[in-house]
């Protein structure tokens, strides 16, 4: 289980780090299931099932981190499609899905004497003041 | 008194579906706003009186015992910041009303009901008793934030929204990674169990647990190494919605720091605190200086002023703590009334970049006053709340001889005033420019106006009655490093089960 945590965990932080926004949202799919793995495992073994033959109630397993889980399983699934969402939204507005710099970063790349750069750095920032409305 | 708690944060979630629905009847819509919030108010300043005359009220929902079920406590802080925090909501919905007629402004039918989301988020955030619905709380108010940030879908907007939402999720998952690991410590994530249950754990584990919730909040709080992302989101959306957050969310974050690392007795933490309120201060107010938009200004101070909070808590005295509390509910006020005129001066120039406006105070002179007020008190100038909150600060500094803290927050300070000089005399002195906008109604510009006015007066209040509230906060420091009072009201009743 733990090994299962950790492999998510980390293969889970490389794809957020990365500049492509789907895979950001994999990414973050792949960290909330790793969260919730870990939620299972802090709730010690598994016991056996509650009902079925009557079953002493130490023996079954503990239900407060499985109620847990099924709250975070809810809440990180609205939020990826929340996140899809938006990255639909910037695929319709700039025609990629890649994370762009920070705007003070090009702002300051701008002033900065970088020949190679600058051309395409003043393109982005004008498309970025010349379209307020976004085509909303 | 218990079910005035559930109310708090019923009424708002109950009152935003119903919202919802009325999409095409403005009138109505603000009406049910306006009158849920004011009730919220209303409910906190009933729960403040009570609690401050006869102790804190516990609500088990659901009558579970603590151990299992969800517990909403209100002690003084929680009723103290409740209070402050719902009236700042209600005034900033009051400017939304205004606002919604100048081209600037949010969609309302959007706006209105989210807002009441967030209010619901906020006062279970505040309330609650466990780290789990803490955790849904801030998933509430966190959720909404996105909405509100990125309804409009800009490209500005869906660019630096993109960056908030995605450290913000980054954190929260980190939050439930956190309720993993203290529930397999301790086998709990009611607070007031685990104060009990965290201090008889080996030292490394209780230092391992208070720095990942120390990076977990500090997200949220923006200190000083995760702040990055504050002043690139917050001022890309609409001005009401910008103050909400520099009002509210950063400081929730500094209040579930101050509940759980009292409660949790993390005193070993204190420096590192400490040093980490200091760069946070420095790094705060110096990226404000470098700045020349009005907004991006205020942006960096959110980050700057969270610094002094961080500071009182990482002295670990009652004069800090009671120094750190008065601090939040000064700020609380004074920072989203800030954001507000800086809304008014950008509707009125259509700009928000310094160098494209001026002679603001002859052409606006109540722009002028809106600004000047909370500006000065911001900076810790006497007679405004600001100072007496800075005041018992340094004052808690010096008595615990944490000197270099002290002379950083008080440079701070001067920094703090530089900066708000140099919007004063970019955006009210100078050659008059002409008002490059003047679509706006003159009732929408009242109302905003009125709002703006009743967060001024709100924060002069708080220095008026600085007695009284520095009485409150004293007492709140002295029950949170106490740790009994909270634990005992929490649990007091599974001995008599």
């Amino acid at each position: 289980m733990i090994f299962a945590v950790a492999g998510l965990v980390a293969a889970g932080t490389f794809l957020v780090t990365s500049r492509s926004l789907s895979r950001i949202v994999l990414g973050f799919a792949l960290l909330g299931h790793a969260a919730v793995l870990a939620l299972l495992a802090a709730g010690g073994r598994a016991g056996s099932p509650p009902i079925v033959d009557g079953e002493p109630a130490s023996d079954t397993a503990n239900p407060l981190p499985q109620a847990l889980s099924l709250t975070a399983i809810v809440i990180s699934f609205g939020l990826t499609l929340f996140v899809l969402a938006l990255a639909r939204r910037q695929q319709v507005l700039t025609g990629d899905d890649l994370v762009e710099d920070d705007v003070e970063d090009r702002r300051i790349a701008t002033t900065h004497d970088a020949p190679e750069q600058s051309i395409d750095e003043t393109r982005e920032l004008e498309s970025l003041n010349d379209n307020p409305e976004g085509g909303s | 008194m218990s079910a005035v708690v559930a109310l708090c944060v019923a009424l708002p979630l109950l009152a935003s579906a119903l919202v919802l629905g009325l999409r095409r009847m403005a009138k109505v819509r603000d009406v049910i706003t306006l009158s849920t919030m004011a009730a919220v108010t209303g409910l906190a300043g009933a729960l403040l009186a009570d609690v401050d005359r006869n102790g804190t009220v516990v609500l088990r929902v659901g009558d579970w015992a603590p151990d299992l079920g969800i517990v909403l406590v209100a002690d003084l802080f929680a009723a103290l910041i409740l209070l402050v925090a719902s009236a700042t909501i209600l005034v900033v919905e009051l400017f939304a009303i205004g606002q919604r007629r100048t081209p600037a402004g949010a969609d309302p039918a959007v706006v209105s009901p989210i807002l009441l989301v967030l209010a619901g988020g906020v006062s279970l955030a505040i309330l609650t008793g466990d780290l789990f619905t803490l955790f849904v709380a801030f998933e509430l108010i966190l959720v909404s934030s996105y909405v509100l940030l990125t309804h409009q879908g800009r490209e500005s907007q869906v660019r630096s929204g993109m960056t908030y939402v995605v450290i913000n999720l980054f954190a929260s998952t980190l939050f439930l990674f956190g309720v993993a690991i203290v529930y397999s410590a301790t086998g709990t994530v009611n607070m007031a169990l685990l104060a009990e249950r965290i201090p008889e754990l080996p030292a490394a584990t209780q230092v391992g647990i208070g720095l990942w919730f120390l990076i977990v909040f500090g997200t949220k709080a923006a200190i000083f190494p995760l702040f990055s992302w504050l002043p690139d989101s917050y001022p890309t959306a609409p001005t009401t919605i910008t103050a909400v957050f520099a009002g509210l969310l950063t400081k929730i974050g500094v209040y579930v720091l101050i509940r759980f690392f009292t409660l949790m007795e993390f005193d070993e933490l204190g420096p590192l605190l400490l040093v980490i309120a200091g760069f946070t201060m420095i790094i705060g107010v110096a990226g404000a200086l470098a700045q020349d938009d009005v907004k991006r200004i205020l942006s960096f101070h959110v980050v700057s002023q969270i610094g002094y909070m961080i500071m009182g808590l990482g002295l670990f005295t009652v004069a800090g703590v009671a120094g750190a509390v008065l601090f939040l509910i000064h700020q609380i006020p004074v920072k989203t009334v800030m954001f507000l005129a800086g809304g008014l001066i950008e509707d009125d120039q259509g700009t928000s970049a310094l160098t494209k406006m001026g002679g603001l105070a002859t052409s606006k002179p109540v722009i002028a006053v809106l600004f000047a007020l909370p500006a000065l008190s911001l900076a810790g100038l006497p007679p405004f709340s600001g100072f007496i909150a800075k005041l018992a600060l340094v004052d808690a500094g010096m008595s615990s001889g944490a000197y270099v803290i002290v002379t950083v927050s008080l440079v701070g300070s001067i920094l703090t005033l530089l900066s708000m000089t140099k919007i004063w005399l970019g955006a009210f002195w100078g050659e008059v420019t002409p008002s490059a906008v003047p679509a706006s109604s003159r009732r929408s510009i009242t109302i905003m106006q009125t709002a703006a006015g009743l967060a001024v007066a709100g924060t002069i209040a708080i220095a008026v009655v600085a007695g009284p509230l520095w009485r409150m906060s004293e007492q709140v420091a002295g029950d949170l490093l106490e740790r009994t009072p909270y634990i005992t009201e929490v649990l007091g009743e599974v001995v008599d089960r």
